[in-house]
């Protein structure tokens, strides 16, 4: 996983895919896992392993490629997991540090469906924002086409590409607390 | 949203990222929050007059010293408690050492003057000054840092927050030395070790507040 990881880091799309499907495998059985411990139903499953996607995702620049992988996204799986059980109020929020090895322990088989709708979590997002993630990230178009639909440079659509996936993570807990 | 969806979604057009970003912006942040707060001290405190006196001129690289060892340790920890499981492989409690280090020395030259010197040596002159002005001027450097480790990724908030402090009022404590009258060992290891840990204590408390991601 981890020379997926670093191609990716390199811009690889599809190491990075096979990645991202691999890492939402292990966080389910993980997610599915912890929140029984925790006392919860296991609904909310599909939501943490698409949150912990995003902040993979949007955090990927802080990955040390000199380090292993595991504990790095087993870090961001937790930290999520803790910030998820506490914006839900847990009365048994006590997430115990385990072996970061656990998380490649087992893989969660079928994709699922979270309780998020993509679009209405765009909609919250800013009108730039919002046009630049869905020509690049969901029509597909190259950064340039795109930079010319909107009437800005390239180098301001990735970076708004960049911010919408960050406040995605935002808009989501927004989303939860309702 | 279905989870492949999204995987889609987020694969499409990847752009390649820098892992170094982290580090960088945060050496940026300390330079910055340096500069900042040196000119704070100048403008509003002014440089010590007196420098070109040896004696004083020692105790200021002294001062200076200490809080640079605060800074540079606190950075260190600093920056790979901005990467995810980074507070896993990190020595937190080496950031005591240069306390710890002063608090003795401090001790040594409290044993060897007369016990009537000792309340000259601990209190100094303006000691509200120097208690007030390092938390004062580390609040620019913490705002710069905290800008920087937002970008990153921390999962322990608490100590990110602690050690963001810290560095702060290290750099807090360097620029405040260019104006500080006292020249006491045992004053620096109370009054600069001090301050520096209240910046710390403060950052811990805001740090799960202004870190969250």
């Amino acid at each position: 996983m981890r020379a997926l990881m670093i191609a990716g880091l390199a811009g690889d799309g599809v190491a990075y895919r096979t990645l991202l499907s691999e890492l939402s495998g292990h966080l389910r059985a993980y997610y599915a896992g912890r929140l029984v411990r925790a006392g919860r139903g296991t609904e909310e499953v599909e939501d943490l392993v698409q949150e912990a996607l995003i902040a993979v995702h949007a955090r990927r620049h802080t990955y040390d490629p000199a380090q292993l992988l595991t504990p790095w996204v087993y870090a961001i799986a937790r930290y999520k997991l803790i910030d998820h059980l506490r914006q839900n109020r847990s009365a048994r929020a006590n997430v115990p540090i385990e072996d970061a090895a656990e998380i490649i322990a087992a893989d969660g088989g079928q994709a699922m469906e979270s309780h998020f709708d993509l679009n209405k979590l765009l909609a919250r997002l800013p009108e730039k924002v919002r046009l630049a993630i869905q020509y690049v990230k969901i029509d597909g178009l190259s950064v340039a086409e795109a930079a010319a639909r909107c009437g800005i440079s390239q180098s301001a659509i990735k970076m708004n590409v960049h911010r919408g996936l960050k406040q995605l993570s935002a808009v989501i807990s927004q989303e939860k607390t309702k | 949203m279905k989870t492949e969806q999204l995987i889609d979604l987020l694969s499409t057009n990847l752009e390649p990222v820098d892992t170094q970003k982290v580090v960088r912006s945060l050496w940026i942040a300390i330079v910055a929050g340096l500069v900042l707060a040196s000119l704070t001290c100048i403008v509003t405190l002014g440089i010590r007059q007196d420098l070109s006196n040896p004696g004083v001129l020692g105790f200021l690289f002294a001062k200076i010293g200490f809080a640079a060892a605060v800074t540079i340790l606190g950075w260190s920890l600093l920056a790979k408690h901005t990467r995810p499981g980074g507070e896993n492989h990190s020595r937190i409690f080496l950031t005591g050492v240069p306390f710890i280090a002063l608090v003795a020395l401090a001790t040594v030259n409290l044993i060897l003057v007369p016990a009537s010197h000792w309340g000259q040596l601990v209190t100094g002159e303006r000691l509200l000054q120097c208690l007030l002005s390092i938390p004062v001027m580390a609040i620019v450097p913490f705002a710069v840092i905290v800008w920087a480790v937002r970008n990153a990724a921390p999962t322990n908030l608490l100590r990110t927050g602690a050690l963001t402090g810290l560095v702060a009022g290290g750099i807090g404590a360097i620029a405040y030395a260019l104006h500080c009258p006292n020249d006491s060992l045992p004053f620096i290891a109370f009054w600069y070790g001090g301050a520096i840990v209240f910046c710390a204590l403060a950052g811990a408390v805001l740090g799960p507040r202004l870190l969250r991601w």
